[in-house]
């Protein structure tokens, strides 16, 4: 009971996701107070300690949150259950509450999250150099809003954590994206730009329709509580738009074929750091979105346009896997490695089977470790040599074995090997798709065998052959600090991949309260 | 404790790079073949307790993927056909540890080379002694890695890294054929459970196939899968089968094989001759029962098993590299256990599987001495003479060769077994199985019989022609290598010797219990008609007829686990074919109506007979003094060509799969994500738009702040707005 009433009194949800927020104003505080020169301008030598001192309270929050969200978890989330937990509710403005809680599809994402976080910000420590606190600020905002993303249960609320995210990432690509240039709209503009451009241009166009649909359902029913309108039966025709309008903004996300060109250039551009929240956290949002709005809330149209989600997700596995084949920059390869990735979770999910959703739950969870560490691998000799050009390396095994160790560790664990995280996700998702549409397992299985294909290839270029190249002689292997980022993210891998109970018994009371609910959404319909 | 049985070899490999730091290369080298021996000597014990004592046992661990009826654990389960692989690997493994010790001396960076032997060790220990589909899975991955790993173990070597590649992703394409089988099994069965789907199969038990209106008996179950109607069994099996091609390197699946010999010799001895190629063929075994209901893909099993039986004798003729001639052997030898497994002859297969481990492991061994003592060349017609340089190691290849090409007494039995080596016992084996199961009217049997007749001559051949190209004959070689042949060192040799010793007399000492007067005990329930399982079946189909005796099973168990019919069983199955023929349909699905059959006496003498007719060739064309004279084939010939290149098997998946994905892949991303997606989509738009995006393109970068703020405070505004709006109209 006093844990009850603990958890009732003190705000978690929000506690943990406005944290960071305040980091952010500590850092704000301490550029404005910072010695200036006459001219206005922060002397250089205060500059320097401004920097400093804004990673580390960046760190200090970061780090901070997720002891606290590890605590929450560990103390007040009951993972028998599978209804919202730790909700707290206030109310805002014309039947629009401020509504946080956490489930079991939920409450892991949110781990993730805060987990990712420091990561980052250690592996941004030495390599972002310029407008060091403006990033520290830009990733702290970030982390407030993702997991308000995913900790959101009104509809508004949600929106707004879901658009918000945008800005920060658009900043984080446009401000500290790499060097180049290139054509778009007839105009040339840094590369960076482009990208941040298209990002913004892909996602926003999709959010527009779902704040539509948002909006008529908040017309209809007078309220955007999440937990009630998944109880409410939508007219069949209505499902279908609806449906329609967040799918548009989930399939971006995600993002699925042919929505997904955005993606490997913001990969391509965005500094180490963040293609690693792209990655393991900013994708997830639509494969949460997914199976928090359009499963319960939709259920006819789910059920009836899933072979279109299957179309998608098996043309994603091939096309993109084919497309990674063929290139030649490291981090556009493994981008469009993601891309397939999340073939296999848009699969699952609309299998509507309990293996197929909870293995695209684990998909994404999984896929957060080992293409977040990868694109840190890809980090580590960026720093070193600033190319990711595939041909510009090869034999880096001869200088960096250690490093060779965690390549090849976590290239195996995208390829799919069994032991690692990333096979349960990949098996569940095709042992539920076989058992709804064999050809959709065909397909999907058929991507496996590229995956290994442009994996091992990656590897071989990168790693293996003669150590001939300029440059790469001295090249140093990796260092304490990587060696701890990537060393943590190899266990939470290989521990899941040998034992994932720890996620899929969250994930279960979950999954069957919504399949329950799901069911009886094509029931009512088939009975009425 | 059992368990350890599996993960000495997986501590060896996690301690081997670390330990190398602290204490050195030799400590690491000492403690993973040590724990192999340790693990060696644990395994004959289990197999003696579990094979020969009948103590079947399974010891779950813990939980590995939990997600509604998809359970599976972590498990070791132990029963005769596990026990039997496991002394196969950790024997074979810890020999080739020991013999590594020599044979990396000069390689150096033998902590990792070690580590990769024991990871292998370890993940193909899993695979055998799983419970359940996935977890075998699992082992069948591993070991697929630890082969790319060891086959590209000189990574500076370009033709290396290639087939290590390739190895990987061939044996991916039949990792899809598995995978796809074992979500057919689970949409099947509910279960992937190797007891629960092997027990429907036995009894045939009413199966519902996910979402199915209503079940059926699971041997007449028909499906829907990939567009047609299909019956469940066999579709399962020939998925399965799919993925066995791939790691057993069979017909179509094989071209990996061959370029795995870019890695070090003890690794070809241990990964692909004895132990990792077999896997398919335990697979096979494994789920008997299926392919014992499933007639079409026994069949395939056959089919295929026969045709790479001969064709990879074929290509072995005209081999020059010493290790690509055993390599093709092995591809051969694997041939002819899947077709043995294919008519039904499961107890036969497995014993092959057994001897060849032995002969196998020997001729790759003895050839990396061969390799080591004439100062890397691998080529035999830069051989010759060897026997004067290597004299130990001619005997130990000449006891390999004998074994292979089947030397021995047919139709002569000792205390009711054969006479002969290793190889002569269970090939005739087989190929006898093949000829009842042909008679019988098994589909493919005599295909498989006359195949296997032909490539026991190519075998003997090819085999002979090894030996007289290296070991005979003038040499030569360059004379700094005939004076100064590079020692071989005795840990190289010491492990010759059982390998040895198993390769004359492993046939004649298992062949009771493997196929024959005590197969059934041996097997006791773990092939198909074996233990108590039949009396099962016996009580659900035939058990009303009075006359499902305890004869008629233990004479349908043995035929079906041996295929050797009269000639195994003697006067019992005689005895019993009345009440056998008589006891039910699905005894006769066993093939028991061979218990009248009697092998015709130039069956028994026809392997014998090809065998001296290969050998006589070879001793014909190869013994003279200039053994590298042009024979039948010549250069430049049509079949000379066609058997040079492979059946141009690389060729042709280069053009017709290699070359297309990798342009396809091109062309997607320039033209599909380029031109259209990004053309019609972002790039068009902006293009419309470019009045909009003047402004934003002579943003600097500090201008992207105010664009950010100004989507913030745009997005809050239109929100509110119109939700007080929307709110207000309610």
């Amino acid at each position: 009971m006093s844990d009850l009433g603990n958890a009732l009194s003190i705000p978690w949800l929000s506690l943990i996701a406005f944290a960071p927020l305040v980091g952010a104003f500590f850092i704000m505080l301490g550029r404005a107070t910072a010695r200036r020169t006459d001219a206005g301008v922060i002397a250089p030598e205060a500059a320097e300690e401004v920097d400093r001192n804004a990673k580390r309270v960046a760190l200090i929050f970061t780090l901070g949150v997720f002891v606290v969200s590890l605590f929450v978890y560990g103390a007040y989330y009951d993972s028998s259950l599978g209804d919202y937990q730790l909700v707290e509710q206030a109310s805002w403005i014309a039947g629009v509450n401020y509504k946080m809680g956490v489930d079991g599809i939920s409450v892991l994402f949110v781990l993730l999250t805060t987990f990712f976080f420091p990561i980052c910000i250690i592996a941004s420590w030495r390599s972002v150099k310029d407008r060091v606190s403006d990033f520290m600020i830009a990733f702290l905002v970030m982390e407030t809003l993702v997991i308000g993303v995913f900790c959101a249960l009104d509809l508004v609320v949600f929106y707004l954590f879901f658009e918000g995210s945008l800005i920060p990432m658009f900043l984080v690509i446009g401000v500290w994206g790499s060097k180049g240039e290139k054509e778009f709209g007839g105009y040339r503009m840094p590369s960076r730009v482009y990208a941040a451009l298209k990002f913004f241009l892909f996602t926003f166009i999709g959010s527009v329709l779902m704040l539509v649909a948002i909006l008529w359902m908040y017309a209809q029913t007078g309220t955007t509580d999440v937990p009630t309108l998944q109880q409410t039966a939508f007219p069949a025709g209505a499902q279908s738009w609806l449906w329609w309008a967040f799918f548009a903004s989930f399939a971006v996300k995600m993002p699925m074929w042919p929505v997904h060109t955005w993606l490997p250039d913001a990969h391509v551009q965005a500094p180490t750091a963040g293609s690693v929240i792209l990655a393991a956290i900013l994708l997830k949002m639509g494969g949460y979105g997914f199976l928090r709005f359009s499963l319960p809330m939709f259920p006819l149209a789910s059920a009836e346009f899933a072979p279109v989600v299957f179309a998608l997700s098996v043309v994603a596995i091939i096309y993109t896997s084919l497309v990674a084949l063929a290139q030649e920059d490291m981090k556009k390869l493994i981008a469009y490695s993601s891309v397939a990735h999340m073939g296999f979770v848009t699969m699952g999910i609309f299998t509507g089977t309990k293996q197929g959703i909870e293995g695209a739950l684990f998909q994404m969870l999984s896929h957060g470790f080992i293409s977040g560490a990868l694109f840190l691998c890809v980090g580590v000799v960026y720093d070193r040599m600033h190319t990711r050009e595939i041909a510009a390396y090869g034999g880096l095994v001869h200088r960096m074995p250690f490093y060779a160790f965690l390549f090849l560790f976590f290239t195996m664990g995208n390829v799919g090997l069994p032991g690692v995280s990333g096979f349960i996700g990949e098996f569940l998702t095709m042992a539920g798709a076989f058992r709804v549409n064999s050809w959709v397992a065909f397909f999907a299985a058929f991507g496996v065998i590229l995956s290994a294909a442009y994996g091992l290839r990656l590897y071989r270029q990168v790693m293996f052959g003669k150590l001939e190249k300029d440059g790469l002689m001295a090249i140093a292997d990796v260092d304490a600090r990587e060696r701890a980022m990537l060393g943590v993210l190899l266990i939470f891998a290989l521990y899941l991949g040998v034992y994932p109970y720890p996620a899929l018994s969250v994930f279960a009371p979950s999954v069957d309260l919504l399949m329950t609910n799901f069911d009886a959404g094509l029931l009512a319909r088939a009975g009425g | 404790m059992e368990p350890l049985v599996v993960l000495l070899p997986l501590f060896g490999a996690m301690l081997s790079m670390p330990l190398s730091r602290v204490a050195g290369a030799k400590a690491s080298e000492v403690l993973t073949s040590g724990l192999l021996g340790v693990a060696a000597i644990y395994s004959w014990a289990l197999f003696f307790d579990v094979a020969i004592g009948g103590h079947d046992r399974t010891r779950v661990l813990f939980e590995w993927i939990g997600s509604g009826a998809f359970q599976v654990d972590w498990a070791v389960r132990l029963d005769t056909l596990s026990a039997t692989m496991l002394v196969v690997i950790n024997s074979v493994s810890f020999l080739v540890h020991v013999y590594s010790m020599g044979y990396m001396k000069e390689y150096g960076e033998t902590p990792r080379f070690f580590a990769y032997l024991s990871l292998f060790t370890f993940a193909m220990l899993m695979l055998v002694t799983a419970d359940n589909f996935v977890q075998l899975f699992f082992g069948w991955e591993g070991v697929g890695l630890a082969s790319y790993l060891l086959i590209g173990f000189w990574y500076k070597k370009k033709s290396a890294n290639d087939a290590a590649i390739k190895a990987f992703v061939v044996n991916r394409v039949g990792d899809f054929g598995f995978a796809l089988g074992i979500f057919c099994i689970f949409y099947v069965f509910n279960t992937v459970q190797f007891d629960e789907v092997l027990n429907a199969v036995r009894t045939n038990a009413v199966a519902t196939p996910f979402l199915a209106a209503e079940g059926a008996p699971v041997r007449q179950l028909t499906i829907s899968v990939f567009g047609a109607d299909w019956h469940a069994l066999t579709i399962i099996g020939v998925l399965l089968f799919i993925g066995a091609m791939g790691k057993s390197a069979q017909f179509l699946l094989h071209t990996w094989l061959p370029d795995a010999m870019e890695g070090p010799t003890p690794v070809s001895a241990l990964i692909h001759a004895a132990t990792m190629v077999t896997a398919g063929v335990f697979l096979v075994c494994r789920t008997a029962e299926i392919y014992e209901a499933a007639p079409a893909a026994a069949a395939m099993v056959t089919l295929i098993g026969a045709t790479t039986a001969f064709f990879a004798a074929t290509v072995g003729l005209l081999q020059d590299d010493i290790k690509k001639i055993v390599a093709y052997s092995t591809c051969s030898q694997l041939g002819y256990m899947f077709f043995a497994a294919g008519v039904g002859a499961y107890g036969a297969a497995m014993f092959h599987l057994f001897t060849h481990a032995f002969f196998k492991a020997l001729l790759f061994l003895g050839s990396g001495a061969v390799i080591i003592g004439m100062h890397h060349e691998q080529d035999t017609k830069k051989m010759g003479g060897v026997i004067n340089l290597l004299p130990l190691t001619h005997i130990f290849m000449l006891i390999g060769t004998i074994a292979i090409t089947g030397v021995g007494v047919p139709g002569v039995k000792l205390f009711g077994v054969p006479l002969g080596t290793a190889g002569f016992v269970s090939k005739d084996m087989v190929i006898e199985s093949a000829f009842l199961a042909g008679a019988d009217g098994r589909a493919f049997g005599m295909f498989a019989f006359f195949m296997g007749l032909g490539a026991a001559a190519m075998t003997a051949f090819y085999s002979w022609r090894l030996m007289f190209l290296t070991f005979y004959g003038p040499s030569r070689a360059p004379d700094h290598v005939v004076k100064h042949p590079h020692e071989v060192p005795s840990t190289m040799l010491a492990p010759l010797a059982p390998l040895a010793l198993g390769a004359l007399v492993a046939g004649m000492a298992f062949y009771p219990q493997f196929v024959g007067d005590k197969s059934v005990a041996f097997w006791n329930g773990a092939l198909p008609g074996t233990g108590a399982a039949v009396e099962m079946v016996a009580d659900a189909h035939g058990g009303d007829d009075g006359h499902a005796t305890e004869d008629s099973h233990a004479a349908e168990a043995a035929h079906a686990s041996g295929g050797l019919a009269a000639e195994a069983s003697t006067s019992e199955a005689s005895t019993s074919k009345a009440s056998a023929n008589a006891a039910d349909e699905h005894g006769s699905e066993h093939g028991s109506e061979h218990g009248g059959h009697h092998v015709p006496t130039w069956v028994l003498w026809a392997p014998f007979a090809m065998m001296l007719l290969g050998s006589g060739a070879a001793f014909a064309h190869y013994s003279g003094r200039n053994p590298l004279k042009p024979g039948l084939l010549r250069e430049g010939g049509m079949i000379y060509a066609f058997l040079k290149n492979k059946w141009y098997f690389d060729e042709i998946y280069d053009r017709l799969l290699v070359r297309p994905a990798l342009a396809i892949g091109r062309f997607l991303w320039k033209a599909g994500d380029g031109r259209i997606i990004d053309g019609l989509g972002p790039d068009g738009v902006a293009a419309s738009v470019a009045a909009g995006a003047r402004r934003l393109v002579k943003a600097q970068t500090g201008y992207m702040y105010h664009y950010a703020f100004a989507m913030l405070i745009g997005v809050g505004i239109f929100m509110t707005y119109v939700l007080v709006r929307a709110g207000g109209g309610q």
